[in-house]
């Protein structure tokens, strides 16, 4: 199905959150997610439910001011 | 100073973003002996070189051992500053957030509606907020009665590198609460200016572009170090008042008369 990754559409085979991240190889790492604007710490990833067209963001250490 | 609980020796604070290198940023901030540097969050790609850049600047960040002071930098909106805040605090894993919530584009002046309404909230969230401000003296009381408990009001605006708009202001507000910790955060665009925060009685500067964009980052940063510590002890040191006229500082008593 279609998710909508960071503003991109992204085709996955993954139904849930936590599957998606390991889907992208960004399960390891150290990120935050955001799942129809709303905030999902790490361990609701495995009980979030994504279903087509769904928006995720993933946010990442960046340079800041 | 002590910030929620923490003592820090430095009274720098740092910011990472705008640095030529990494590596230039590791040697300006090691130059600066500062203990908190402010980081933010930003969209992570999926896979490969190119999307990984999260990963390698925390890479680059994490041995240096610093405390890390996540911001709110961009969100225009309560709602957007508070998730982010909730996401920044598990990316990092502290408590500790830099809230700004942005009201106006040209100048990046925070909403100071929407800081308090969404320092209210993360602070019953557990959060332990950082508000970056004005020298707003009514926005200050609302932010200490959400319950922070320290200001971070800007000198000018954000890379402007102005130094301090509104001395008088800055006074006021140093004056009305003398018991909390108070931090010029943004405009400070020489070590001149960040001496003058700190002889106002400031407990310390945070700062960014001055460093990051200065020809030698290291060396600028080593000066803003040195200008607080500077400043700090002309302020412990009670400096002699300004006046109108001359006053001879050789004593006259003894003078010899020639005629």
């Amino acid at each position: 199905m279609i998710i909508v990754v960071n503003g991109k559409e992204c085709t996955i085979s993954a139904t849930t959150l936590a599957g998606m991240l390991v889907e992208l190889g960004l399960a390891e790492t150290r990120i935050a997610t955001a799942h129809g604007g709303a905030f999902v710490p790490r361990a609701a990833r495995e009980s979030c439910v994504l279903r087509e067209g769904d928006k995720v963001e993933i946010l990442a250490p960046m340079q800041g001011g | 100073m002590h910030v929620y609980g923490t003592e820090l020796r430095s009274r720098l604070l740092l910011g990472t973003a705008q640095y030529p290198s990494p590596a230039v940023m590791v040697e300006a901030i090691q130059a600066s002996a500062t203990e908190v540097v402010t980081v933010s969050l930003r969209r992570e790609g999926a896979g490969g070189e190119q999307g990984m850049a999260g990963q390698r600047f925390w890479d680059v960040l994490r041995p240096l051992n610093l405390r890390v002071l996540p911001n709110t930098a961009g969100c225009h909106s309560v709602k957007e500053a508070v998730l982010t805040a909730h996401m920044a605090r598990e990316v990092f894993d502290t408590r500790w957030i830099k809230l700004e919530v942005i009201g106006e584009h040209d100048t990046l002046q925070p909403d100071v509606f929407g800081l308090v309404e969404a320092a209210r909230i993360l602070i019953a969230d557990g959060f332990q907020v950082f508000p970056y401000t004005t020298e707003d003296l009514v926005v200050a009381g609302r932010l200490l009665d959400a319950g922070c408990e320290v200001l971070m009001p800007w000198g000018s605006p954000i890379g402007s590198g102005r130094g301090l708009n509104n001395v008088y202001g800055l006074r006021t507000l140093r004056a009305h609460f003398p018991e909390v910790p108070l931090v010029v955060d943004a405009g400070i665009g020489l070590p001149s200016h960040a001496a003058q925060a700190m002889e106002l009685g400031y407990d310390a500067v945070l700062l960014n572009t001055a460093v990051a964009g200065a020809g030698d980052p290291p060396r600028m940063a080593k000066a803003m170090a040195q200008a607080v510590e500077a400043g700090r002890a002309a302020f412990l040191a009670d400096p002699v008042r300004a006046r109108d006229m001359a006053a001879p500082s050789t004593p006259v008593l003894g003078m010899p008369v020639f005629s």
